[in-house]
């Protein structure tokens, strides 16, 4: 995509800034009047041609904040801006936003086409310059050919590209998808997801993402939002998200988690039935409720068995462990184990190679205090 | 699993339709539809009276339903009537249904039941009230009356074929029209309006009918000058015996048998498409 | 666009018909409510005699009366033609059950008076029906004049709001209730009472309502097929309008109709949606199930 036309629509800021557009959320709120608002005073800013994702379970908010930076719903407080420039009182329809939604959306009574014109005719663009980007960007998602066809002759994923296609084809400043996989099944999502990532390559604008799936946001974001009930619990990369969870909200959405509650602060020291662990500093989370209350949390990769206590290292956290079940998954294997006296549920992956477990066996489960996140508990 | 020749057997239904049901059916189907068709041979007939069976074979009833001035006069009163109401009530009721479908809560439901008062009153005493009404206001035996009338009773058929329509359409298609630029105004004129346009045309056949055939209140505010075709058929019986009656009621049944059974013909096709 | 901007823009849109329905149908009933609230000579100003005269003149009396029996057997009639032809119309294929709908609705859309006249011409002196009781052995049966004749004409006219209502309820009955019931060893027939029967009263309720209400109301029915003699109510209703011009004692008699139908039709919706019952018919197709 090379040249841009002249955007006739009046709008607050210009149509194209190399390497997309910044979104910026100040103390941004809305309130419809029930137990909670849906979104609670949350700020955050995206980068310009970033691909953001907004993580969370239903409810917490993620889908109303991208109606409100599309203008679909109106701020009970805050601003929100584009660039600098602050649009909360500008109409969807001249935000010039592109949006994808889970249902597609696309015109039933016009054609793929007629479709992804759509935004076009909206510009007053002149008819061969529309017939020209048409072709490109149905080039650009794979989808040449179809012109004539009508939505319904379509299947899922080709409909959600002809969306794709005519949410980019007026070069808008940032696209937004509203869980736009969700209704495709798991091969074609992964294609879809494919797709998604090559066309934020090749296009540059920025993208913001909406998705449950953790592990879809894990795969296509440089950077998450995690929502929980309308705040922000945590932003960061994929990797930051996964291996550094500032909360036991965080540590458990992402990924599996052996889950250790303290009830109090984990700074005054961390005894766990009767043992003394040791707390790296470095593994503590910045986040403020971890004066109040933690939790420890290890990732079941980073958790190794051993047969009694004299195998275990000096300096590593352990205790005893019962295994409940084990899952074979090919390469390696997941141990579901009951920890300590209490028989808390714990994960731990074990190599095949390292020999064969079965359900009784007394082992002894134990990590390095590197391994371990100390993280804030609700 | 493919039957062999031996096993070729119709398979018996536990729980079949009993054909005494389905005679019943065919019985209550005649009962529908025959009697109103022996007005089409009566229209054929040459006798001054309604005597059935008719004798002979003419279209001297025919010819005067077209030619006699007060017949004329009468089907060309019905049909500026029928074509300003629908033109009214579908413009009047396309807005109250677009309006009503963005409402939610107990003002669009009660704004909705108060819409439908019309067809649930009962027409005489509707007749009566606005029959005194229109003698005080001057507007009986006018066009604007038999139209405001009229139309008042037609839009609730074109607010349930228009809402009918509204209904089927994804409400995320309009977020998505604002998404590409449209403004309301613009998204209403692009998506919403073709998306509806059966709906409306329906309700405008509809609204067409209901005046063209409309008994209770054409009665109640004719005048000697004016009236509609279903008056002067209701003269033909009561006032004098006319038999040119045969040929409009023909007229009349063909007429709205193809009108109302095309558009679920249409719709049939369509679906198979 | 903010919402409030929608807000009046809504309102706006709706200010035609309601203006419509205030001009044509609101103040014509409330100018008939006061007319029927006045009194003349001795108790001029607002008074109730109007409606206590109602209950006291014996031609009203027998007029609504008359009128009550009509539309109770009209209800029965088409309860009883309506139900298995309801019961029909959910057993058979979609096709056949969208013809069956369609036919039901055609004498709803038919032209009015070119029904009442096929029905004059069907049951008058000298008419096929007529021929047809000759041929049974009963002589000189002549319905037309009669209120009987009425009865069968309006049946016709009123099957569509007993058929639709008790479709939608039917429909919804599992029939896997009655196939468990006669596994269970019931005949057929008590199968039908014990358990299809009474799931299906909601749906009876309704279209029960719903046609002895819209039957109060009929005029061109009972003006051209009864006879003078066998007023129905809407009869003696413009009687008393256009020929004895006593519009305070029309009012309350009107009034008294209008009320009755409102109050029956809320609560026959209460039952089963029997506005949107209307609304099929008004809009000649069911809703896709």
């Amino acid at each position: 995509m090379t040249t841009t036309p002249e955007t006739t629509v009046r709008d607050a800021g210009s149509a194209r800034t190399p390497g997309g557009t910044e979104i910026r959320l100040e103390h941004v709120t809305k309130d419809f009047g029930l137990a909670s608002p849906a979104v609670d005073d949350i700020s955050l800013t995206i980068e310009p041609g970033e691909f953001m994702t907004f993580l969370g379970p239903s409810g917490s908010g993620k889908t109303t904040t991208l109606n409100l930076i599309a203008g679909f719903e109106t701020l009970t407080a805050g601003t929100i801006s584009l660039n600098g420039v602050d649009v909360s009182d500008v109409p969807p329809h001249r935000r010039n936003l592109g949006m994808l939604f889970q249902n597609y959306a696309l015109f039933p009574h016009m054609t793929v086409a007629q479709n992804v014109a759509y935004p076009l005719r909206e510009r007053k663009v002149d008819k061969r310059e529309i017939a020209r980007k048409v072709a490109e960007v149905l080039e650009l998602v794979q989808l040449t050919g179809r012109d004539d066809h009508y939505p319904a002759q379509l299947s899922g994923g080709q409909q959600q590209r002809v969306a794709l296609a005519r949410a980019i084809v007026f070069e808008p400043r940032a696209l937004l998808l509203d869980e736009p996989l969700g209704a495709l099944d798991r091969n074609l999502r992964a294609a879809l997801q494919t797709e998604i990532r090559r066309i934020h390559r090749e296009v540059g604008s920025t993208f913001v993402f909406v998705t449950h799936d953790q592990e879809e946001a894990m795969s296509l974001s440089d950077r998450i939002a995690l929502f929980n009930k309308g705040r922000i619990e945590q932003v960061g990369t994929p990797q930051q998200l996964y291996a550094e969870p500032e909360t036991l909200f965080a540590a458990r959405f992402l990924g599996d988690s052996n889950v250790f509650e303290l009830g109090r602060s984990a700074l005054d020291g961390v005894t766990w039935e009767g043992e003394s662990w040791a707390v790296d500093p470095a593994t503590v989370s910045p986040h403020p409720g971890v004066k109040e209350n933690s939790a420890i949390v290890v990732r079941p990769e980073d958790v190794q068995v051993a047969r009694s206590r004299a195998d275990v290292p000096v300096g590593a956290n352990a205790l005893r462990a019962t295994v409940r079940d084990v899952e074979y998954l090919g390469s390696y294997r997941t141990l579901l184990l009951a920890l300590g006296e209490a028989g808390l549920p714990g994960r731990v992956r074990v190599n095949p190679l390292d020999g064969d477990y079965t359900i009784g066996d007394e082992l002894v489960a134990w990590w390095r205090p590197r391994a371990q996140r100390v993280v804030a508990a609700a | 699993m493919r039957a062999g020749p031996a096993a070729r057997r119709r398979p018996a239904k536990v729980d079949a339709v009993g054909w005494w049901l389905k005679a019943f059916g065919g019985l209550v189907v005649v009962f529908f539809i025959l009697p109103t068709l022996f007005v089409i041979p009566m229209s054929f007939g040459e006798s001054t009276t309604f005597q059935f069976p008719p004798q002979g074979f003419t279209l001297r009833l025919y010819e005067n339903f077209f030619t006699n001035p007060v017949w004329l006069a009468s089907l060309g009163n019905s049909f500026i009537v029928a074509t300003l109401t629908a033109l009214l009530a579908t413009t009047v009721g396309t807005a109250a249904a677009v309006a009503l479908s963005r409402m939610e809560g107990r003002l669009a439901r009660f704004v909705r039941t108060l819409l439908m008062v019309p067809i649930v009153a009962p027409a005489i005493v509707v007749a009566v009230a606005v029959y005194i009404a229109f003698l005080g206001w001057q507007l009986t035996g006018t066009v604007a009356g038999y139209v405001l009338a009229h139309t008042a009773i037609a839009v609730p058929y074109v607010l349930v074929s228009v809402t009918g329509a509204l209904g089927g359409i994804d409400p995320q298609l309009l977020r998505a029209a604002a998404s590409l630029g449209s403004p309301p105004w613009r998204a209403f004129l692009r998506v919403t309006m073709p998306l509806i346009s059966r709906g409306v045309l329906t309700g405008a056949i509809f609204s067409f009918i209901v005046s063209f055939d409309e008994v209770v209140l054409a009665l109640f505010l004719r005048s000697p000058v004016f009236h509609t075709m279903p008056v002067q058929m209701y003269n033909s019986v009561t006032v004098e015996i006319d038999p040119t009656i045969s040929a409009a009621s023909s007229l009349m049944v063909v007429a709205t048998t193809i009108v109302f059974v095309l558009p679920q013909l249409l719709r049939g096709r369509a679906r198979r498409r | 666009m903010s919402s409030n901007t929608i807000k009046w823009s809504n309102r706006l849109l709706l200010v035609p018909a309601l203006a419509l329905l205030a001009g044509i149908l609101l103040v014509p009933l409330a100018g008939t409510l006061v007319r029927s609230l006045s009194g003349t000579g001795p108790d001029a100003g607002l008074t109730l005699r109007n409606y206590a005269n109602l209950f006291t003149d014996g031609v009203t009396l027998t007029v609504l009366g008359r009128t009550a029996l009509t539309a109770a057997v009209v209800t029965i009639a088409t309860l009883l033609i309506g139900y298995p032809y309801a019961y029909l119309m959910t057993r058979v294929g979609p096709r056949a059950r969208g013809i069956l709908l369609v036919i039901v609705l055609i004498p709803f859309w038919t032209s009015v008076m070119a029904r009442n006249f096929a029905w004059i011409v069907i049951l008058q002196d000298g008419g096929p029906v007529q021929t047809l009781f000759a041929f049974f052995g009963a002589e000189d049966v002549v319905l037309y004049g009669t209120t009987a004749g009425v009865m069968i004409a309006m049946t016709q006219v009123m099957l569509p709001f007993m058929v639709l209502p008790l479709f939608s309820t039917l429909g919804a009955i599992d029939r896997r209730l009655l196939l468990a019931a006669r596994g269970l060893g019931s005949s057929p027939t008590r199968a039908f009472w014990k358990v299809f029967w009474p799931l299906s009263r909601g749906g009876v309720m309704a279209g029960v309502i719903l046609v002895f209400t819209l039957s109060l109301g009929f005029y061109v029915t009972p003006a051209l097929l009864g006879s003078p003699q066998e007023s129905l109510v809407a009869q003696l209703l413009a009687q008393r309008t256009t020929q004895l011009l006593d519009f305070a004692a029309a009012g309350a008699l009107g009034m008294l109709v209008l009320v009755v139908t409102l109050v029956l039709v809320a609560w026959a919706n209460r039952m089963g949606g029997t506005v949107s019952a209307i609304g099929v018919v008004a809009a000649g197709r069911t809703r896709s199930r």
